[in-house]
């Protein structure tokens, strides 16, 4: 469904990737694991025409769709869920759902959708005009994952999900990521919490200083040695 | 619902009429002039409200726009014989000698011009940020003021224009009051309605995060430009409202320190919330009327104090610093004025004696 060829990423003279290769097959879970400034969001961002791609390609079902405005992206079923949530603070939580499906025009199909974020997430339920800002932390997070599901993806990428939450709140989030993808969803999920990610991943890509170093399907690279070194701070 | 809420507008918009009708008879002709300069000023702080409140702009050139909107109106409808006696030192430009438009279209046209400008100055400007925008915008109001100030054959330079044409068709101060306050509903609904749909969330989101917005696939340039041109047209009617009201305009009344007291009503009320430009632009009106009293002489028992014209100016300015050090949000911070608030209002009660 993607696929990256090459892709470099340049913000000035800093070379943040430096030619990947990164493919995400239909209906799967794909991970991408790495350091601090490994330059996981940089790939996210560049894929959604956030952050100038320097060269190589990026192909959405075939189409070639680099450094293409973020808008297109989001029509053609590509959405981020970005790092650290950044929802709308002085919006409701319904404000901000509604934000979601900003480009979609079918008003019945945006209420069920809605409904389906709901059930997927009541405690946005019970919270509909609280303003997104005075969620929790956790809470912020289902309104980010709900809020990019609103836009009805094909693709849904999401960027440390786990990032500062409770290991309670981790369960729930990686839970509800499994629900979405048994729903049908693709799924590009970078995260520093190598082990839950690699538990739910179909593949995994291990990123380092913009290189890619290691791939393989997650339960695999959940026994790797250097990774258990690395990411699950295992020592044998 | 929905039903309920145009039902509930329509019963306020009669209201608002019947009560210009009692005004228009009861008010002595000092307390309408300040009643109709707070109209005035509630539709230059909503469409200043709307760049800088809404989509989070910091836009300084709202007198620079309402020199656009005050100088088109004016020119446009001005006789032959007035403009001849106000173009003394050089005469108008002849294409303009003759032209004279009714008031409404004139208006208008001040408005669309003032639009024009914003669509012209918007697509490079817009691409800044925070500062830089402020001081690129500002430097255009001031370009502006400049330029009219210059520009003697077309719009009599420093001398300015005098003898515009009373608001209205007829040639009667009474009907000020209807077109401005005319005016100011339709602003108010206008707005209300923008701030609602689509375009107003996104707007909002804008405000909140821009990265994230963009992330939802919302167009960050084209709502900027939108609401900028938008609420600039706002701002050409507003000033060419001014003008008109006043009779007479030179290039001085458009400095900075015009959109300073919009910038002050807009804080003082609230960022980001129609009610409050309203409530706030009729306070700062009677409050600056009243504080008139300080820039003249006074007298406390045997004390008597000369009056230092711009005291006024100061006591606000302060008021704003007061305001932006200790109550950032304003009288209101982003709430609405909204018909549930009377229905909570006996429940509120209750509570309060339980506790
Ligand atoms: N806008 C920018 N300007 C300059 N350098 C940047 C920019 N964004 C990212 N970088 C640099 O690019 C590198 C990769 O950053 P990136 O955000 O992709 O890392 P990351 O893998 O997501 O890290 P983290 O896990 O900490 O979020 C870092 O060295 C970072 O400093
Ligand atoms: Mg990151």
């Amino acid at each position: 469904m993607l696929t990256i060829n090459n892709l470099s990423v340049h913000y000035g003279g800093i070379h943040a990737l430096k030619g990947i290769n990164l493919e995400v097959p239909q209906n799967k879970i794909v991970t991408l694991i790495g350091a601090n400034g490994a330059g996981k969001s940089s790939t996210l961002k560049s894929i959604m025409g956030l952050a100038k791609a320097s060269g190589g390609s990026i192909k959405f079902n075939g189409e070639d769709i680099v450094n293409k405005p973020t808008t297109n992206m989001v029509s053609k079923g590509l959405v981020l869920v970005p790092e650290g949530r950044r929802v709308f603070s002085n919006l409701t939580v319904e404000e901000n759902l509604f934000l979601g499906a900003y480009l979609r025009k079918n008003k019945e199909e945006i209420t069920k959708d809605l409904n389906w974020v709901y059930e997927l997430f009541p405690r946005l339920k019970e919270r509909v005009w609280q303003k997104a800002g005075t969620l929790s932390g956790g809470e912020q997070q289902m309104l980010a994952v709900g809020r990019a599901l609103m836009s009805k993806p094909k693709l849904l990428m999401m960027d440390e999900p786990s990032l500062g939450l409770a290991p309670l709140i981790v369960k729930d989030i990686f839970g509800i990521i499994k629900e979405i993808h048994r729903n049908g969803m693709t799924i590009l999920l970078i995260e520093q919490n190598a082990k839950a990610a690699l538990e739910v991943a179909d593949y995994g890509y291990v990123l380092e200083t913009g290189s890619i170093t290691l791939e393989g399907p997650g339960k695999e690279l959940m026994v790797n040695d250097e990774v258990q070194k690395a990411y699950l701070g295992e020592h044998k | 619902m929905k039903r309920e809420k145009v039902i509930q507008s329509l019963i306020s918009i009669a209201a608002v009429i019947i009560l210009l009708v009692i005004l228009n008879k009861v008010l002595t002709p000092f307390q309408a002039r300040i009643f109709n300069l707070g109209g005035i000023y509630i539709i230059l702080a909503i469409s200043m409200n709307l760049i800088n409140g809404f989509v989070g702009l910091f836009s300084l050139g709202h007198a620079g726009f309402m020199a656009v909107g005050a100088y088109t109106s004016a020119l446009l409808t001005m006789s032959r014989e007035a403009k001849e006696m106000n173009f003394f030192l050089e005469p108008i430009v002849p294409w303009l000698l003759d032209v004279q438009l009714p008031f409404p279209i004139a208006i208008i046209i001040g408005g669309l011009m003032a639009a024009l400008a914003a669509a012209l100055i918007g697509a490079p400007v817009l691409r800044l940020n925070d500062d830089y925008l402020a001081i690129a915008t500002l430097g255009f109001s001031e370009i502006i003021r400049v330029i009219f100030t210059n520009t003697q054959s077309l719009t009599n330079g420093a001398l300015g224009l005098k003898g515009l044409p009373y608001i209205g068709v007829t040639d009667s101060p009474k009907e000020a009051i209807w077109w401005i306050w005319g005016l100011v509903i339709i602003t108010i609904v206008f707005m209300v309605l923008l701030i609602n749909s689509t375009y107003g969330r996104a707007f909002k989101a804008i405000r909140e995060d821009e990265i994230a917005a963009e992330a939802m696939g919302i167009n960050l340039f084209k709502h900027k430009m939108m609401a900028f041109i938008i609420g600039s047209f706002f701002a050409g009617i507003g000033g060419a409202l001014l003008g008109h009201y006043m009779n007479t305009i030179d290039p001085l009344l458009f400095r900075y320190l015009l959109t300073f007291n919009i910038i002050l009503i807009v804080v003082l009320g609230g960022i980001g919330s129609i009610t409050s430009s309203v409530i706030s632009a009729i306070v700062v009106t009677i409050a600056q009327e009243l504080l008139r009293v300080l820039d003249g002489k006074m007298q406390i028992g045997s004390l008597i104090i000369n009056g230092v014209p711009g005291t006024r100016m100061v006591v606000f300015s302060a008021l704003l610093m007061l305001v932006i050090l200790f109550y950032q949000r304003g009288l209101m911070g982003t709430n609405e004025f909204s018909w549930s608030w009377f229905k909570k209002l006996p429940f509120k009660t209750k509570k309060a004696k339980i506790s």
